[in-house]
C-alpha cells in the first residue's frame, strides 16, 4: 500500500486559521456563529477553529456536536454496526449561522444528512460548511464555503486526516492508494 | 432458514462475539459488552426523544409488526413510539380480534404477516417459547416482548438503562428481586443481564415462590436467594419489586395477601433502610397495597416512571441494532 503525505501539522495549522479568518470576514464578526462540529473529526476541527477565533477577533464561539448515524441513507449498504454518538448542541440554533465543520468533503452524503439533521433541531438563519480538504467526487449538489485545502483525488484512493485529539500523534493528511 | 442456533428456552448458549444479532429473543446470548453497546445507543436515543421534533428518519420504510396475544399497556405503546420515532411503520394485532380466534396457528399468523411485508415483528405471548418457534418461521427479525413466564429481554435491558442511569457503573451493584419470581419473566431476564454485567443478585420470595431453588443454584451458582427481605435490605443498592400475578397464581401458594405485603412489600418503612443512594424499580403495572405501597412507588428513590420513559429509548436502540442488513 502506497502512501503520500499532502499536509503537514503545521498546513494543518494555517489551514485552520485561515478559515477561522474567513468564517468572521464572511459573517461580519462572529456574534451570531455557531460552529458544529460533525462527529468525529469535525469536532476537534471545530474546537480547533472556535480558539483561532477567539484569537483573533477576542470573541467566544459556541460549539456543539452531531452524529449523522440516525440521517445515513445507507443502512442496507453498510449496515448498523456504527455506534451511535451524542447530538450535543447547547443553543438553540434557531436565527443562528451555522457552519458544519467536518474534516474531508467527498461524496456529499455526510453533509446532506447533517442538513436534515439540523434542520430537525431547528430554523438557522443560514448553514455554511468548513471542511479541512476538499476531495471531489460529489454525488450530491453541496460544496464548502470554507476550505482548508482542495486536492484532486482519484476515486480508488482514500484521504485520511490524522489529529492529535484523535488519533495521537502528529497532524498529517495522507493519501492513501487503496487496492484496486 | 435462520443463521442463528435456535435452541429451546430453556438450555442457554453462550454468546459468541461479533455475531450479527438476528434476533432479541433473551438475555442469555447477549455478552456484556453487547448490552454496554445497547445501553449506549440508548443514551443517544434518548437524546432524540427529549427533542421538540422526536422523529429521525432512519428506518423509513421499515415495518415493524406488534404481535400481542395478551394483553399489555406499556410495552406494546412504548414498541409502537420506538418505531415511529425513528419513522419506520407499525402494525398492530392482538388475539382478540383476529383470526387466531378462528382458530389459526401461531405460525400461519406469523407467514401471514411476512407476505405482508414486515421486517420486524415484536411479539409477546402466554406460552413461554412461543418467540423461539416464530423465529424458525420468519425471515426477519423477531423481538420477544414477554413469553409465559419466561423472557422479557427488552424490559431486564430498560432496567439496567435505568440502573446505569442513576448509579453509574452496574458492576459490584447489589441488586435485590423481590416478589413472585416463581412466574416472573422479568426476572429471569434481568438475571441474565445483570449476571453478565457483573452486578450481585439475591431472589427474594416466599418459598413457595421462588421456584426451583436447585435449578436456580445449577444455571446460576452466584445467584443468592433469601427469605428475609429486612435482613438484606441494607445491603440493597437496587430494590426491585414484581408484580404479584394474580392472574397466573393458584390457590395455595399464599395463605393471604396482606401476610405476603407484610414480610415481602415495599413499604415506606423498608424504604427508610435502605442506603442513602439506593433506589426502588417496579416493572408495572402494580398491585399498589400488595407488593408495593402507594408511598413507596412515589418516594424520591423510586425510578418507576423513569423506566416507563426509558423504555422507549432502549427499545429504539433494539430496533436499530436489527435493521442493518438489507431485508428480503
Amino acid at each position: 500500500m502506497n502512501e503520500r503525505q499532502i499536509m503537514t501539522a503545521d498546513e494543518v495549522r494555517r489551514a485552520i486559521a485561515r478559515v477561522a479568518h474567513e468564517i468572521g470576514e464572511r459573517n461580519g464578526g462572529v456574534q451570531n456563529v455557531v460552529l458544529v462540529g460533525i462527529y468525529r473529526r469535525g469536532i476537534p476541527l471545530a474546537k480547533r477553529i472556535a480558539a483561532a477565533i477567539q484569537q483573533i477577533e477576542g470573541s467566544t464561539v459556541a460549539i456543539g456536536a452531531l452524529d449523522i448515524t440516525l440521517y445515513r441513507d445507507d443502512l442496507e449498504i453498510r449496515g448498523a454496526a456504527t455506534q451511535i454518538q451524542h447530538t450535543n448542541i447547547p443553543v438553540d440554533i434557531t436565527g443562528k449561522i451555522i457552519v458544519l465543520v467536518d474534516d474531508v468533503l467527498y461524496t456529499g452524503r455526510t453533509i446532506r444528512a447533517a442538513l436534515d439533521a439540523l434542520t430537525d433541531l431547528g430554523r438557522p438563519d443560514r448553514i455554511q460548511l468548513a471542511v479541512l480538504v476538499d476531495r471531489g467526487h460529489r454525488e450530491l449538489p453541496i460544496r464548502a464555503d470554507f476550505v482548508g485545502k482542495n486536492v484532486p483525488t482519484a476515486a480508488s484512493e482514500d484521504v485520511a486526516v490524522r489529529l492529535n485529539e484523535v488519533d495521537g500523534g502528529d497532524d498529517a493528511v495522507m493519501i492513501t492508494r487503496g487496492a484496486v | 432458514m435462520s443463521d442463528m442456533p435456535i435452541v429451546s428456552p430453556f438450555v442457554p448458549w453462550v454468546p459468541t462475539p461479533n455475531r450479527k444479532r438476528r434476533h432479541v429473543l433473551d438475555l442469555d446470548d447477549f455478552s456484556a459488552a453487547e448490552i454496554i453497546d445497547v445501553l449506549d445507543a440508548a443514551t443517544s436515543m434518548k437524546e432524540v426523544l427529549g427533542r421538540s421534533v422526536p422523529q429521525v428518519p432512519i428506518l423509513r420504510g421499515r415495518t415493524v409488526v406488534n404481535v400481542f396475544y395478551e394483553e399489555s399497556t406499556r410495552t406494546r405503546m412504548s414498541f409502537e413510539l420506538a418505531a415511529r420515532t425513528l419513522s419506520a411503520s407499525t402494525m398492530s394485532m392482538t388475539a382478540k380480534g383476529s383470526s387466531v380466534e378462528k382458530g389459526e396457528s401461531l405460525i400461519d399468523t406469523i407467514r401471514t404477516i411476512q407476505a405482508l411485508g414486515a421486517d420486524i415483528i415484536v411479539i409477546r405471548h402466554g406460552e413461554s417459547g412461543a418467540p423461539y418457534l416464530a423465529a424458525q418461521h420468519f425471515k426477519g427479525s423477531i423481538i420477544n416482548a414477554g413469553d409465559g413466564r419466561h423472557a422479557h429481554p427488552s424490559q431486564a435491558l430498560l432496567d439496567l438503562f435505568t440502573i446505569r442511569e442513576r448509579l453509574g457503573e452496574l458492576k459490584g451493584l447489589n441488586v435485590t428481586i423481590v416478589g413472585d419470581i416463581l412466574h416472573s419473566r422479568v426476572a429471569r431476564s434481568n438475571i441474565w443481564g445483570m449476571l453478565r454485567c457483573g452486578m450481585n443478585v439475591t431472589l427474594c420470595a416466599p418459598s413457595t415462590l421462588i421456584g426451583d431453588v436447585r435449578m436456580w443454584q445449577e444455571t446460576f451458582p452466584t445467584l443468592k436467594i433469601s427469605y428475609d427481605l429486612d435482613a438484606i435490605i441494607p445491603d440493597t443498592d437496587v430494590l426491585m419489586g414484581l408484580r404479584l400475578q394474580k392472574e397466573r397464581m393458584q390457590a395455595g401458594l399464599l395463605p393471604a395477601l396482606r401476610e405476603y405485603s407484610t414480610y415481602f412489600g415495599i413499604s415506606q418503612a423498608r424504604i427508610d433502610k435502605l442506603p442513602d443512594h439506593a433506589i426502588v424499580m417496579h416493572p408495572g403495572p402494580m398491585n399498589e397495597g400488595v407488593e408495593i405501597m402507594p408511598e413507596a412507588a412515589d418516594s424520591p428513590r423510586s425510578v418507576i416512571e423513569a423506566q416507563v420513559t426509558n423504555g422507549v429509548a432502549v427499545r429504539m436502540a433494539l430496533l436499530y441494532r436489527l435493521s442493518g442488513e438489507a431485508t428480503a
